[in-house]
């Protein structure tokens, strides 16, 4: 991210008071300006960007006292602006070339990791992971994780990163969210299906681990 | 679950294993849950990889991923 050169890079209405690890206004703009680009490319309108963005600036600094990271903030503001994006295409009814952006949690049937009798399909079958704590040590494991949360659907993302990054309980985000406790818990499985499958992709079936100290 | 089953399908305990960082699970559901992962090579090692999902995306959270622990060698 590019550091700020001066200070006429004031946020446009976000609170004071940011956490000490986001208190950058350089990684503020920067990453203002990746949601501009990513909001106006799906809604091809320059002031529902803008409110796109500022709505989910707000609504990811509510929880922001809980991050001291910063790719996981990042993370966590785009798969709200993600989904405020969906919300957003949803009742325009406009038909935008994103697929996996506006596919619910319905769409995404469990035909991608079981058969028609529910048992795990041939090359899904999760095998073991030899002592999985030996990769958090490693900088590698860390991007791919990203690159898997990234690649999270937005409904998914959004119910996940509350549950597992924030630690809120499951009745508040089902309150926050406006879901059902039913569907809540249908993102969640699908959301740890995918996960577990992209890490086993893309680290631990790959050779990635280094094994032992 | 509407109606108490005896054996579950990897489907359904995957779901069930899910719903455990999610909700307690009472006993009924426990154990039908521990009798197919006690059968179950997949499930089982679903079960404890949902442990280390949750390990790794916390820690991630709190910017340990920022942070580039190990140098390389």
């Amino acid at each position: 991210m590019s550091t700020a050169s001066d200070d006429t890079l004031a946020p446009h209405g976000l609170p004071d008071g940011l956490h000490d690890g986001l208190h950058d206004a350089g990684f503020i703009a920067g990453l203002r300006q990746q949601m501009v680009k990513f909001a106006r490319l799906h809604l091809q309108d320059a002031h529902l960007a803008e409110d796109a963005v500022q709505e989910a600036l707000v609504g990811a600094w509510q929880g922001s006292e809980r991050f001291s990271g910063r790719s996981a903030f990042k993370t966590w503001v785009f798969a709200i602006l993600k989904h405020k994006v969906a919300d957003v295409l949803r009742h325009k009814q406009r038909v935008v070339d994103a697929g996996s952006l506006l596919k619910t949690a319905e769409d995404q049937s469990l035909d991608d990791f079981f058969d028609e009798r529910g048992h795990w399909l041939a090359d899904g079958r999760p095998e073991g992971w030899q002592a999985p704590e030996t990769s958090l040590g490693q900088q590698q494991f860390w991007a791919v994780l990203e690159v898997c949360l990234d690649g999270m659907p937005a409904a998914q993302a959004r119910v996940f990163m509350m549950r597992e990054f924030m630690g809120f309980e499951t009745d508040e985000i089902c309150q926050t969210v406006g879901v059902s406790s039913a569907n809540f818990f249908v993102l969640m499985h699908r959301a740890r299906l995918r996960l577990r499958e992209c890490l086993n992709l893309r680290w631990f079936a790959a050779g990635a681990p280094r094994q032992g100290a | 679950m509407a109606l108490p089953k005896l054996m579950l399908n990897c489907a359904e305990a995957t779901r069930l294993l899910s719903e455990g960082q999610d909700r307690e699970l009472p006993r009924g559901e426990r154990t039908v849950l521990r009798v197919h992962t006690w059968m179950c090579s997949g499930c089982r090692n679903f079960g404890e990889q949902l442990g280390f999902l949750r390990q790794a995306t916390r820690a991630y959270a709190r910017g340990e991923g920022d942070q580039g622990d190990d140098p390389k060698p």
